[in-house]
C-alpha cells in the first residue's frame, strides 16, 4: 500500500493584478506517495511551475496561495513553508547557471547548504559534501572549482548534489533537463532516478516533454489551464489516455518511426487560453472535438480519481 | 535533380586575444573549427535535415547556406549558382537571395514588435521589387496570410497580439512572400508547445506538397526529423559523421554517435511489460 507523503488539498493560486484576478492554479488536489516519481506535465501556461512554487512557499507577489492546504507527512506546511524548504523538500531548477552562485566554489555552496540544515561541524559538513559530489559522479577533488568550470550537464549534477545534501523526503525538479542535450538529459534523469530510489526520496518532475514522462515517472498528472485534467499510473495514462487533451497531446508528439513522414501529425486546433481569457465551463472545450452543450456551462469534477471530463461521468472503472 | 550542393564547407572562428596581448604573452592564435569540410546534396522538392547537439555547427551551416555568413573554405551552390563565389554577379546574387529564405527558432525575436503584420509581410515585396503599388501589395499580403492559415484581417495587428504558433506562421508567411524555392528552417518549432509544434510542422509539409519547396531543416530533435526529413545528416563537432535516407538511418544507423543519439532520445511509448494487466 503506497504511503502518502505530500498531499495538496484543493489548492488555488491567484494573481492579484490591477486589471483583476487571474487564477493560475484552480482547485488542485493530488497526492505524492513516499519514494515515487510523479510527473507533472503540461504546456506553457498550464500552471505546473506555479504549483511547484506554491508547495515550496516561493510564490512572489502578486501571486498568492489563495485557498487549500499543503500537507507533508501528516503535518500542514503551507502556513510556515520555511520549516521544510531546503530540508524536507528541495528544488531543482531548469537552468543550473542561474541556480548556482558564480562567485563561490561548488564545495563552499554545498557546505553552506549542509550547515544551514543540520547540526554538523564544518569538518563533518565538508566530508558530507565530498561524499555527495562523489554520489553524483563528480570527482570530489573538484571541491574548490567554480561553476563556470563545469559543463551544463555537470552543473546540473552539482545542483542535484545540493538538493540531495540535506536528505530531503521530496524533491521538486522543474524542467531539470530542458536546457541540456538529449544524451546528457538521459544521464541526468538516470542519475536522479537511482539516487532518489536509494534514499527513498519522492520526486515531482515538472516537464513539458511526454518522452521524459514516459521514461522516468511512476505516475503522471496532466495539467491544462491551471486545472488537473488527468492523473494515473504513467503506463495507463500514456497507453490509454481518457481526457481528450491528453490523447491529443500524445498524438501530436512526433515519434521516431520510419513511417512517420508519410502522414501528417495529429493536431489540436487553437492554443492554450490566456489566464485572463479563460473560457467558461471546461477550459478545454473550445479545442475539444467532443465538446457538448454541458462542457460550455460547467467545469467537470474529477471522475474515478482519474479524469476531469464529462464524458467519463457514470463510467465505472 | 540536385538543387543545393555543399562542397567541403568549412568555417573557422578566430577566438584569439587581441594581437598585442597575444604577442606579450607569446600565445599562439586560438582558432575554432565550427564546421569541418561538410558536403551534402539536397534534391529539389525534398527535405534535408541536419541533426546535432549544441555546438555541432548546424546553425553555422544554416547561416552559410542563407548567405548570412561566408565559409572559410568550400562553397554552397544553389541551382548551379555559387553564392560565395566573387565571380557571381551582383544581379545574380540578388536574384538568388530572393529564392532563399529563412525561418528562425524564436518567432518572439524574429518579428519586429513595432511593425504591423501587414508591413512585416510587405517588406520583402518592396525590397525585391515584386509588387508595386499599395493595392497589389495588400492583396498579396492577404493571400499570404490565408496561405499559412491566418485570416485576412490579421494584417493590421501587431505581433504581440498573436500566440507563439501564430507568430511562427507569420514568420513562414514572410519567408514565402518573395516566392522562394529554398527555405532554411533553423529549429523552427523548438520554442513552441507540442500541440502547436504539430500545427507548424503540418503547415510546412503542406506547403512543400503544394508549391514544391526545398527545405534545409536544422534541429536537435530526432522525432521532429522523423516526421519531416527525406534525407538526414548527423553532425558532431563540425563533422558530418553520417548521412543516409531517413528510413535507413532510423533502421540501421552506422555511426556510433548516431546510435547513441537514437538511444538517448526519450520515447513516449512505455514498455508494455510494466502495464498492469487487469484494466478494462
Amino acid at each position: 500500500m503506497p504511503e502518502p507523503l505530500l498531499e495538496l488539498k484543493n489548492i488555488s493560486v491567484k494573481f492579484h493584478l490591477r486589471r483583476g484576478q487571474l487564477t493560475a492554479v484552480d482547485d488542485l488536489s493530488l497526492t505524492v506517495n513516499r519514494g515515487e516519481i510523479l510527473g507533472l506535465v503540461g504546456e506553457s501556461g498550464a500552471g505546473k511551475s506555479i504549483t511547484g512554487l506554491a508547495i515550496m512557499g516561493l510564490l512572489d507577489h502578486p501571486g498568492r496561495l489563495e485557498s487549500g492546504e499543503v500537507w507533508l507527512s501528516g503535518e500542514r506546511i503551507d502556513q510556515q513553508p520555511e520549516r521544510v524548504r531546503g530540508s524536507a523538500i528541495s528544488m531543482i531548477f531548469q537552468d543550473p547557471l542561474t541556480s548556482l552562485n558564480p562567485l563561490r566554489t561548488i564545495g563552499d555552496q554545498l557546505v553552506e547548504t549542509i550547515l544551514r540544515h543540520s547540526s554538523l561541524t564544518v569538518a563533518q559538513a565538508k566530508e558530507r559534501a565530498r561524499e555527495s559530489l562523489h554520489d553524483v559522479g563528480i570527482d570530489p577533488d573538484r571541491f574548490d572549482a567554480y561553476p563556470h568550470a563545469f559543463s551544463g550537464g555537470m552543473r546540473q549534477r552539482v545542483v542535484i548534489a545540493l538538493a540531495l545534501s540535506t536528505d530531503p523526503k521530496l524533491i521538486i525538479a522543474d524542467e531539470p533537463t530542458t536546457a541540456l542535450d538529449v544524451s546528457v538529459q538521459a544521464q541526468i534523469l538516470e542519475l536522479l532516478k537511482t539516487l532518489c530510489a536509494r534514499r527513498n526520496a519522492a520526486v515531482i518532475l515538472i516537464t513539458h516533454d511526454m518522452g521524459v514522462i514516459a521514461e522516468t515517472t511512476d505516475r503522471v498528472a496532466v495539467m491544462y489551464a491551471g486545472r488537473l485534467v488527468e492523473i494515473g499510473q504513467t503506463n495507463e495514462v500514456l497507453l490509454a489516455a481518457e481526457h481528450p487533451y491528453t490523447r491529443g497531446l500524445m498524438a501530436s508528439t512526433p515519434v521516431i518511426d520510419v513511417a512517420a513522414r508519410d502522414k501528417p501529425l495529429h493536431q489540436i486546433p487553437g492554443a492554450m487560453p490566456k489566464l485572463d481569457a479563460l473560457p467558461t465551463g471546461c477550459a478545454f472545450h473550445p479545442r475539444c472535438e467532443f465538446a457538448e452543450h454541458r462542457c460550455h456551462l460547467e467545469s467537470p469534477p474529477q471522475f474515478n480519481n482519474r479524469v476531469a471530463c464529462w464524458r467519463a461521468e457514470g463510467e465505472a472503472l | 535533380m540536385t538543387f543545393v550542393t555543399a562542397t567541403n564547407v568549412s568555417r573557422v572562428y578566430d577566438l584569439s586575444d587581441p594581437w598585442l596581448v597575444r604577442m606579450l604573452a607569446m600565445r599562439p592564435k586560438k582558432l575554432l573549427t565550427a564546421v569541418d569540410s561538410v558536403s551534402f546534396d539536397i534534391e529539389r522538392g525534398t527535405t534535408y535535415a541536419l541533426v546535432g547537439e549544441s555546438g555541432s555547427g548546424k546553425s553555422t551551416i544554416a547561416k552559410i547556406a542563407a548567405g548570412l555568413l561566408q565559409p572559410t573554405s568550400g562553397s554552397i551552390t544553389i541551382d548551379g549558382k555559387n553564392l560565395n563565389d566573387p565571380a557571381t554577379s551582383r544581379r545574380e546574387i540578388k536574384f538568388l537571395r530572393r529564392r532563399i529564405q529563412m525561418v528562425f527558432q524564436s518567432p518572439y525575436a524574429s518579428l519586429n514588435p513595432r511593425w504591423r503584420v501587414g508591413d512585416i509581410l510587405a517588406e520583402p515585396l518592396v525590397a525585391f521589387g515584386l509588387r508595386s503599388g499599395k493595392k497589389s501589395q495588400q492583396h498579396r499580403v492577404k493571400e499570404l496570410l490565408v496561405q499559412v492559415g491566418l485570416s485576412e484581417g490579421d494584417s493590421t495587428k501587431y505581433p504581440h497580439e498573436f500566440s507563439g504558433g501564430q507568430r511562427q506562421r507569420i514568420a513562414i508567411a514572410r519567408a514565402l512572400a518573395s516566392e522562394p524555392d529554398f527555405i532554411i528552417c533553423d529549429e523552427p518549432t523548438s520554442a513552441l508547445d507540442v500541440s502547436v509544434q504539430a500545427q507548424v510542422l503540418n503547415l510546412l509539409k503542406a506547403l512543400q506538397a503544394d508549391i514544391g519547396l526545398t527545405y534545409l531543416f536544422i534541429t536537435h530533435d530526432l522525432a521532429v526529423v522523423a516526421t519531416m526529413a527525406n534525407r538526414i545528416g548527423v553532425l558532431n563537432r563540425g563533422h558530418l559523421v553520417e548521412e543516409q535516407d531517413a528510413s535507413d538511418l532510423f533502421m540501421n544507423p552506422q555511426d556510433a554517435y548516431t546510435q547513441m543519439l537514437l538511444q538517448s532520445a526519450p520515447r513516449i511509448r512505455p514498455s508494455v511489460e510494466g502495464l498492469s494487466p487487469n484494466r478494462t
